[in-house]
């Protein structure tokens, strides 16, 4: 089987340096320069898949982007492997291991090749109809179809390759490096404008740059030797960076583009180490040049799949560029001119065309002259009706066409052929011009959709055959005609061109082609990744889908990795055909980004790892990660969660620290919640205004607990404000809403309010806050502040004091979150850490006891102090959270006031803040589960769920919240906590568990 | 992804600013004196529609100033930029 079908002469491929590589784990060889797609067909390997559905054996059909059939798993390094490559477009490196996917045991003996015999049974829509009823047969199914699906295998460790993120702007991006892209980078930059050329090559010059044919002049030279000057001339301006290997993924509006530039994967892999792999390129061009070129399109006849059908265009690039006879004995099959470019490039390497069959009547080309001359046999008006060969095509059949083409007539015959070259005409690659909100325009002409001029955004332009431009004088011409205007030129140095090119007049354009079988007994495939062909649309449309979306997605067609590049125009062109519309009027489905698969390690970059978000830590967070704090995340802070001593768990932690702090003295790093400075004469009138409750008569030096709601009227966030002076007040949220918080207020201070005098500064990361509490909390802040009066009548519950520690001004106030006499201490947070190390000394005679946000939340759930956000979800009154005490009735207006008496909030059957005991004090419930109050009537109600519960060691009981509809009005009523395995009995209490007379704040 | 004319900073990527939904709603003087129906107005029905709309945006990693801006949201053309309370310099 391994043969070498490398011909000598070549221009682009380093025959000196050999390369070894594996397909399959079989050791194979190539050269530098090569494709695996190149190499692989070197050695006369062309199998190298199975179809997704069917599992018919494929081989590779292109050379490029568009690439159906030919994707292979790259590597088994758990870390590394790449799934879904496709081996048209990977370089060939030394140690290069590929394998066949979607085969299962092996490409060459697959299981799921039975799904060929059984293809009549698995029509379009089969997946739908079949698997999804009854609903039951669905597991059955699965293991298999998750088994034999499915493309490549994903890596199962996380990626140490280095990924790249680059910001780039410029006057100029052009998009493709082909004639027309060289044009047009050299005349950007010839002006002088700061321009970048973009290639997913590894050379620049597209197709024209192997036409080494007698027929393309360009100033009397021929083509190819007149681009690779331009190319060479690109070198000489520094306002140019031209960027190979780099693939235009995305266009967004206002000229935002993405492309990804591999940099390594050509590379072998010891020359990998430390380099970046992928770099994403974030592009913010002020005019782009797309000229993105054209791809060629296969014919649609039975079994037009097999391994060895190829694109002519691909036959023709492995020869001229790489040097491979795709076959040693090549029949071609076409309806353009261009199949005779690759039979005149065949015979100039010595592999003579068996034979050329043509849909057309005729061809009067200069090109078909050419071939005629040769003496290669030309078989006009007639189609291939089938082929055979199972893994590789043998031999095909032709006969004679209609004059209205939709019947054969006339005899078989029959040829022997072990690669067949298919040409259906050409199709802009108008993706990226879509995609960017470009509308297209139908050519009835040569079917062939191109950018719309007059539904163009602005500051861009399509050129060269992404254009529709598909001969060498138009491309030119145009081209440079176009960009005078666009690049506002006037004389270019390229005026006055003389270019010389065979004109093609003949256009016979058959999107189904006909066969002698009824089409039930033909396999004319469509799209050869997905496996849909001709029949399974034609179904669709019998069934009654009429929109292109709709047939798409029945059938599949156009919906792989290779997103229908192939097939999607044939697919039009059935459907226009079968239901006599004009394909126009039908217009294509959506092309989306991005134009090739991108990994996910060029989208993520370097936002990996810690990298991944911003960590926000406390000025005391050193101190904690030594005293062996378990952190847990609050919003982006990182917060101490507990303290374990000596290998409690947390369980244990909790415990002690909840006793230690109502025992003795307990001291938290409160430094996350939210401060908000505010300042202005009309500072108390906006508290008015954003808070539930009354602020005018705050006196300075006092503190209050305030209820924020949203307009909807449900709460949205809460804490203590203190007035600092007349016009000044300090505002703390909680830790997770601070920023939305300050969003929030400055909308309404800039929008709903501007005549307010108010100013508002976050000052959460200058002040840190270090609150201490318990009935020796006043002892140890009387050895830290010994100077000030601690009494209650000069420092009483809910005041504040400017102090001073060590030289160091402090806010002290005198708030409490745990129901224990407690205070605050605000101090730069530069001195935090100290001050933290003192109070720790201060303490120790009192037990002193840090401890983190569990105990928190537990301390503030025995006093049925909410947490909004745990107890809350937005869809909570105040009135709800039995919290009415707090709405300040009489005033004007606050925000959310007018909402707070909807027909829908004042229902008295929303769901309540309740307390919950059970029934059993060791039973601790699970927060979020559902509370009932009947469980055998079907269907169950769920009358609300448990918000917050915890193990009390001060009361040594489980104590709850939860939410229960008519909750207010049920105090006293037994409900159920129904659970995987058992019915846990409650009872709904009071909100306050511990010290309900509020006698520790002043204890 | 656009670039945005903040009226106070000049042009800056989309990724800069926070869109706030429709413009020109204003928030009721006295929301006491209205009905169910006419704060549920205010509260919760916006347009959202395809083609021209008015709407307000924050610069929320810059300036942090709210203004608006007209848009067709067909397109993402940007038609106008204006400060808060000026009057639509399109119709
Ligand atoms: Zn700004």
């Amino acid at each position: 089987m391994s043969r070498n079908l490398r011909i000598n002469k070549n221009n682009f491929i380093d025959q000196t340096t050999r390369i070894s590589f594996k397909f399959n784990g079989q050791k194979l060889f190539g050269y530098k320069g090569d494709t695996l797609a190149s190499a692989l067909l070197a050695n006369n390997i062309h199998l190298v898949g199975r179809s997704f559905k069917y599992h018919r054996p494929r081989g590779i059909m292109t050379c490029g982007s568009e690439e159906p059939n030919g994707i292979v798993q790259i590597g088994n390094d758990p870390s590394l492997t790449d799934p879904n490559v496709r081996a048209t477009e990977i370089e060939l490196y030394e140690g290069l291991d590929a394998s066949s996917q979607n085969c299962w045991p092996s490409v060459n003996f697959d299981i799921g090749g039975i799904n060929n015999f059984l293809s009549p049974l698995l029509p379009a829509g089969f997946y739908y109809k079949t698997f999804m009823w009854p609903a039951s047969f669905w597991e059955k199914y699965e293991y298999f179809i998750r088994h034999s699906a499915g493309l490549g295998k994903a890596p199962t460790k996380s990626d140490p390759d280095i990924y790249d993120h680059q910001y780039s702007h410029c006057d100029v991006l052009v998009v493709g490096g082909g004639i027309s892209g060289i044009i047009s980078a050299k005349l950007s930059a010839e002006k002088g404008l700061d321009t970048i050329l973009i290639d997913d090559k590894s050379f620049l010059g597209g197709s024209t740059i192997y036409q080494e044919n007698e027929c393309y002049k360009i100033n009397s030279v021929n083509s190819n030797k007149w681009l690779s000057n331009e190319i060479e001339s690109l070198k000489n301006y520094p306002n140019l960076l031209i960027k190979n290997r780099t693939s235009l993924a995305a266009f967004h509006g206002y000229n935002y583009l993405l492309a990804r530039e591999n940099l390594t994967d050509h590379l072998s892999i010891n020359e990998r180490k430390g380099k970046i792999r992928q770099r994403l390129w974030k592009i913010r061009a002020k005019k782009v040049i797309i000229a993105s070129g054209s791809i060629e399109r296969p014919l649609i006849f039975s079994n037009n799949d097999r391994p060895g059908i190829i694109l002519s265009s691909s036959i023709k690039k492995y020869i001229d560029y790489y040097g491979v006879k795709t076959g040693e004995n090549i029949s071609l099959f076409t309806n353009n001119d261009s199949a005779y470019e690759t039979a005149i490039s065949l015979n100039k390497s010595g592999v003579k065309v068996n034979v050329i069959v043509d849909i057309r009547k005729n061809s009067e080309s200069k090109i078909v002259k050419e071939v005629l001359d040769l003496g290669l046999k030309v078989l006009w008006e007639s189609t291939v009706i089938e082929t055979q060969g199972y893994k590789r095509i043998k031999s095909f059949e032709v006969m004679k066409l209609s004059d209205d083409g939709n019947n054969v007539v006339g005899n078989k015959s029959k040829y022997n052929a072990d690669c067949l070259g298919i040409s259906g005409g050409w199709t802009p690659m108008v993706h990226l011009f879509t995609q960017s909100g470009g509308k297209l325009k139908f050519r009835n002409d040569d079917n062939v959709f191109i950018p719309d001029q007059d539904k163009t955004p602005s500051n861009q332009i399509s050129v060269g055959s992404c254009n529709g431009e598909f001969k060498l004088d138009e491309i030119v011409t145009k081209t440079i005609e176009n960009l005078k205007s666009f690049l506002d030129l006037s004389k270019t140095c390229y005026d006055e061109m003389k270019i010389n090119c065979p004109d093609e007049k003949s256009k016979r354009n058959i999107w189904l082609l006909p066969s002698d079988k009824p089409i039930g007994k033909t396999k004319p495939f469509l799209d050869f990744q997905n496996d849909s062909t001709a029949k399974d649309v034609k179904l669709a449309l019998r069934e009654g889908f009429k929109s292109i979306e709709h047939v798409k997605r029945y059938t599949t067609t156009g919906m792989g990795t290779d997103q229908g590049k192939l097939s999607n125009m044939h697919a039009l062109g059935i459907i226009a055909d079968t239901t006599g519309t004009n394909m126009g009027k039908l217009g294509t489905t959506t092309f989306r980004p991005p134009y090739t698969p991108l990994t996910f390690g060029a989208i993520v970059g370097r936002n990996v790892g810690e990298f991944f978000d911003h960590t926000r830590k406390t000025a005391i967070h050193n101190w904690h990660v030594k005293n062996n704090a378990e952190f847990e995340n609050v919003g982006q802070w990182k917060r101490p969660w507990y303290f374990p001593k000596n290998g409690e768990n947390m369980y244990q932690a909790v415990q002690r620290e909840s006793k230690a702090a109502r025992d003795s003295a307990g001291i938290l790093d409160a430094s996350t919640l939210g401060k908000i400075d505010i300042q202005g004469t009309d500072a108390s009138e906006f508290l008015n205004r954003v808070y539930t409750n009354a602020w005018s008569k705050l006196e300075i030096g006092k503190c209050r607990y305030g209820l924020m709601l949203n307009e909807d009227g449900m709460v949205y966030d809460d804490g203590v404000t203190t007035r600092l002076g007349e016009n000044h007040y300090i505002m703390t949220t909680t830790t997770g809403g601070a920023a939305n918080v300050l969003s929030k207020l400055e909308d309404y201070l800039q929008t709903e309010w501007p005549e307010l005098d108010v100013y508002l500064t976050t000052v959460t990361d200058q002040y840190s806050t270090i609150s201490i509490c318990g009935p020796n909390s006043k002892n140890i802040i009387a050895k830290i502040v010994p100077s000030l009066d601690l009494s209650d009548s000069n420092f009483p519950h809910m005041s504040f004091k400017n102090t001073k520690i060590s030289n160091v001004n402090c806010r002290l106030m005198r708030i409490s979150f745990t129901g224990e006499h407690s205070y605050e201490i605000n101090i730069q947070s530069n001195y935090a850490e100290d001050l933290w190390i003192k109070c720790m000394e201060a303490g120790k005679e009192f037990n002193l006891t840090p401890y983190g946000t569990e105990t928190m939340h537990l301390l503030r759930a025995e006093k049925g102090f909410i947490i909004t956000g745990q107890d809350t979800d937005g869809t909570l009154t105040p009135s709800d959270l039995q919290m009415d005490w707090i709405i300040g009735k009489k005033k004007f207006d606050f925000i959310g006031k007018r909402s707070l008496y909807r027909s829908d909030t004042i229902r008295e059957d929303r769901k309540q803040l309740v307390g919950l005991l059970t029934d059993d004090p060791k039973e601790v419930l699970e927060e979020g589960a559902q509370l009932v109050e009947n469980i055998n009537t079907k269907p169950v109600e769920m009358l609300g769920h448990v918000t917050s519960s915890y193990f009390s060691p001060n009361l040594n009981k489980s104590i709850a919240l939860a939410v229960v509809k008519s909750g207010k009005k049920l105090k006293g009523k037994k409900l159920i906590v129904p659970m995987e395995n058992k019915n846990i009995n409650v009872t709904i209490t009071d909100t306050v568990f511990y010290d309900k007379e509020n006698k520790r704040l002043n204890a | 992804m656009f670039i945005i004319n903040c009226p106070y900073c000049g042009e800056r990527d989309q990724t800069e600013f926070s869109c706030g939904g429709e413009a020109h709603i204003e928030r009721p003087k006295q929301p006491t004196e209205l009905s169910d129906d006419q704060w549920a107005e205010y509260l919760f029905m916006r347009k959202n529609i395809k083609g021209v709309q008015f709407e307000r945006w924050n610069h929320a990693h810059g300036c942090r100033k709210w203004f608006n801006m007209v848009r067709d949201t067909s397109n993402d053309k940007i038609q106008a930029v204006y400060k808060m309370g000026e009057k639509p310099p399109v119709k």
